[in-house]
């Protein structure tokens, strides 16, 4: 994709400024249809059966008792599934879906039903006979990788790992450059320390929800909520045996996702349902049943060493990094060892991650997958090495940090990158110089994110009165149509109100990538600046056949065609509405297209900086203050970059002090509810400061970066090191529960 | 099952619906009535994504009856526009950017408008305590509490 040289200079007219987002009114209504909104005529409800226990081996299933009763009009197991699919990764998704030799965690589906009502599917669940055979089970990640633990599966390791491990370790990832041994020689300070993060969940509030209708043709529609639609077709077409093109999905409002619907869960079981009775079929899980068998995230235990100069240089880092990511390979280790360091130009730096499995759910992407732990480690540490050695924690991290040319932890080169330019922020902010009081201690922590773009296709299309509809296959999360809107807007020179961007079921466009990575703004804006493009220089060329000149004697300004160049001769600007409305004489209908794959999504990196006050009584611990710094390349609409910020810094807070998934000895989750899993409420939280930078991004034509999942990266470090500072004693286990923090307090 | 027949007031107007006597107001509202704006986020109470008003009082649609609504009357986030004008909490809503997802949307502003009846002039503090029983995955709450405070002062110059 060609870049725009100009990005820097460019002077805006909508983009950058804060317009009504088009969705907006159906929402404050109750009007938006979300995914469980949905019904069609003779619609069933269908509901699963799950598995009581963490590991279990299934001997039989005997549903004649649940297939007779009265109301009930389909039930499936493993055996209505193809018995084999070809790619792994999707077996894995199928045997998630619907578990096939074993339960491997509490929670797993292992049948489901579909009856005229919830009340009929819900006894007809208890009709249905499940032989289990126990087996033991293991939850925690470092159990795990003992080699007598209980197996989940045989001999599935990858080639990386060394023999003699336990069979729950599935992949080995090695990272970095230099000779960290030479590193360390060189280090006045070395600091050795593990660290413990526990599993959270995305904790959407809107459940999974879908609706589906097979049709005896073998065509298919579905409803769903999901951050991807394009992926709900291709996962359901694979586990199904059917083709992709017989299958339409719809995506509807998604309630949150956080990357937790980035997957499929019940849509393929609605699908067979509906296949086998004939008739649509609607799923909504419930809470318990979201925290049970869906999303979370993974837990991990890091051991990080980092050797400091006297004068804060690091000479040297380490991290060995071991994730546990539920029953199924595929935790996201590889990308926290590969963020771990990658805000810190280091001349000697290595990180090795162990990718393992247990009896918990299998993890889905949760925001910035894999790297937030690996901050929390690294971040902690360097924090714990500058106070002893008496150094500011800022001047550490500028020491340090990564810039234009450093070669990154993880291979590349980085292009412009702002990491620096938010510390600096963050340094000369009022909140750095603010005074604290007893029991309180402010923490700072830097972090990085990817950021992705991928496959991606946008049709813009003029109506003859000259307004613009663009068609996108990226569900709208937080805001996305707005920012669509306006980037088209912006290119064709018309006002933000005559686009109104849509998003297309998968029958309408080419394919498109999951709404994850924090690809939507950059990879759909940079298709969207393309398509309205194409669109402009077809307009153009109308022009041109109208005034009887050349087509390069035509250019495209301030929304409307002109003449130009010495042979062009004198015409009257055409607007887009003029040409519009001759379209049918000048050749047809005008639209633009964009399908790419795009590249160039620039990475982006954070600096948070929160206070925090700690009840050396109680172990409670409150946030005072919170200020985010972060690099947003160009912000297209900063109400709701600003809402990126402070959702991620919140999620990332919950997830330092209160959030984890709690095992008992029995392998069952014991706290599958918003009581007892307690994400933070309005109480417990200040307003989120933000501050914008906007280091351009080169790849992209407005210098987008995405800005969705960075923000969730610092704070569990920053909260860490200000309780610590608070306490007066190092957190190294997250979350920092009330217990959790009494005890540490004790133990000083 | 024998259903039960409820006679009750939603949004203003007279409705009428057969119900099992364990079906929430919520699944009534939604799946009988087809009022879909009030979501289910948990069903036990614990994410106020289904807040209604009964006889005047802020509930969880998801912890009372639907057989309960019988000679009550019911406010849901339908009936919060009148017309084409929006409340102006729902248009300060949008004017913060205080939804991104939307989902916890009319819980947030039924629960708002529950509180700004009984406390027109609410601090940010009592603000927050108030809506503590409404869950937002998305916002970090600081442009939904904007939203609210601002409101609140619109609502008290309009007066
Ligand atoms: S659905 Fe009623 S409180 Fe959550
Ligand atoms: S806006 Fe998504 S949960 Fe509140």
């Amino acid at each position: 994709m060609a870049l725009d040289s100009k990005t820097e200079a460019r002077k805006f007219k909508i983009v950058g400024t804060r317009p009504l987002r088009p969705d907006g009114i159906d929402k404050v209504t109750g009007r938006a249809r979300f995914g469980a909104d949905m019904s069609a005529p003779g619609m069933l409800v269908g509901l699963i059966l799950r598995s009581p226990h963490p590991h279990a081996r299934i001997r039989s299933i005997d549903t004649t008792r649940a297939e007779s009763m009265e109301g009930v009009h389909a039930v499936v197991t493993r055996a209505d599934f193809p018995a084999f699919v070809e790619d792994e990764a999707l077996a894995d998704v199928l045997d998630n879906c619907m578990a096939g030799e074993k339960a491997l965690y509490d929670g797993h589906a292992v049948a489901a039903v579909a009856a005229t009502s919830g009340a009929v599917a819900r006894a007809a669940l208890k009709l249905i006979e499940v032989e289990y055979e126990l087996l033991a089970h293991v939850t925690d990640v470092d159990e795990a990788m003992r080699p007598d633990a209980p197996a989940l599966h045989e001999d599935r390791a990858d080639e990386t790992v060394p023999a003699g491990m336990s069979d729950n370790v599935m992949a080995r990832h090695e990272f970095g450059h230099g000779d960290i041994d030479a590193g360390f020689a060189k280090a006045d300070r070395v600091l050795e320390r593990g660290y413990r993060t526990e599993a959270t969940h995305q904790g959407y509030i809107e459940p999974h929800a879908c609706l589906a209708t097979f049709g005896s043709d073998g065509q298919a529609d579905l409803w769903c909520c999901t951050q991807g639609h394009y992926m709900v077709r291709n996962t359901c077409a694979a586990i199904l045996g059917m083709e992709q093109g017989r299958l339409r999905v719809t995506a509807s409002e998604i309630g949150g996702g956080f990357g937790g619907k980035t997957t499929v869960f019940l849509e393929p079981v609605a699908l067979m349902l509906s296949k086998k009775a004939g008739r649509p079929v609607k799923m909504v899980m419930g809470r318990a049943e979201v925290f049970r068998a869906t999303g979370p995230t993974a837990s991990s235990s890091i051991d990080v060493r980092i050797g400091m100069a006297k004068d804060g240089r690091i000479t040297a880092g380490f991290a060995e990094l071991r994730y546990q990511g539920g029953a199924y390979p595929g935790s996201p280790v590889d990308m926290g060892s590969m963020s771990a360091f990658a805000p810190y130009d280091l001349e000697h730096v290595k990180t090795v991650g162990w990718d393992v499995v247990t009896n918990r759910p299998k993890q889905a992407a949760y925001r910035a997958p894999g790297a937030p732990m690996a901050a929390f480690a690294v971040e902690s540490a360097i924090d714990e090495l500058a106070r002893e050695l008496g150094l500011d924690p800022l001047e550490v991290r500028l020491k340090n940090a990564a810039r234009e040319g450093t070669r990154a932890s993880y291979g590349p080169t980085f292009p412009a990158i702002g990491l620096e330019a938010t510390l600096r922020k963050a340094k000369d902010h009022p909140h750095w110089s603010a005074p604290l009081g007893p029991n309180q201690g402010r923490g700072v922590a830097c972090g990085f994110w990817f950021n992705f773009g991928g496959d991606t296709c946008v049709s813009l299309n003029i109506t003859p009165d000259g307004t613009v509809t663009v068609s996108e296959g990226n569900p709208d999360i937080g805001g996305s149509r707005a920012s669509m809107s306006m980037m088209a807007a912006e290119e064709l020179g018309i006002p933000y109100e005559k686009v109104r961007t849509i998003i297309a079921d998968t029958g309408a466009l080419g394919q498109n990538d999951v709404t994850d990575g924090s690809r939507v703004t950059f990879a759909v804006g940079l298709a969207t600046i393309e398509a309205a493009r194409a669109a402009k220089r077809e307009m153009c060329k109308r022009a041109a056949r109208i005034w009887e000149i050349e087509e390069d004697a035509v250019v495209w300004e301030d929304g409307a065609a002109r003449p130009a160049g010495p042979n062009a001769g004198k015409h009257p600007p055409m607007s887009l509405a003029e040409i519009a409305a001759v379209a049918t004489n000048t050749g047809g209908p005008i639209a633009g297209h964009c399908e790419v794959n795009a590249e160039g999504a620039g990475v982006s990196f954070a600096t948070h900086m929160v206070d925090t006050e700690v009840d050396p009584e109680t172990g409670a611990v409150k946030i005072l203050r919170y200020t985010v710094f972060q690099d947003a390349g160009k912000a297209v609409h900063p109400a709701y970059v600003e809402g990126q910020f402070q959702g991620g810094a919140v999620q990332g807070i919950g997830w330092a002090l209160n959030e984890e998934y709690i095992y008992g000895e029995d392998g069952r989750l014991q706290n599958a509810g918003f009581l007892d899993y307690r994400i933070p409420v309005a109480s417990d939280l200040p307003m989120i400061d933000t501050v914008i930078l906007e280091i351009p991004n080169p790849g992209h034509p407005y210098g987008v970066r995405g800005v969705g999942e960075t923000s969730i990266v610092p704070p569990l470090a920053a909260v860490a090191n200000a309780v610590s500072h608070a306490a007066g004693v190092r957190l190294t286990h997250l979350p920092i529960s009330p217990p959790r923090l009494l005890a540490a307090i004790g133990a000083k | 099952m024998s259903r039960i027949h409820v006679t009750t007031t939603i949004n203003g107007e007279a409705a009428e619906f057969l119900c099992d006597a364990g079906e929430t107001l919520l699944d009534v509202l939604r799946d009988r009535l087809g009022l879909t704006g009030s979501k289910e986020g948990c069903g036990t109470g614990d994410c106020g994504a289904c807040s209604v008003v009964l006889d005047g009082r802020l509930v969880c649609a998801c912890l009372v009856l639907g057989a309960e609504a019988e000679g009550r009357t019911v406010g849901t986030i339908e009936g919060m526009t009148t017309g084409e004008a929006l409340h102006p909490l729902q248009r300060k809503f949008l004017e913060h950017a205080a939804l991104q997802c939307g989902i916890c949307t009319p819980g947030f502003l039924v629960a708002a408008k529950a509180l700004l009846e009984r406390t027109p002039d609410p601090t940010e503090e009592e603000a927050r305590y108030w809506l503590a029983g409404n869950l937002c995955r998305c916002t970090g709450y600081d442009k939904i509490i904007r939203a609210v405070l601002d409101a609140a002062a619109e609502m008290r110059e309009a007066h």
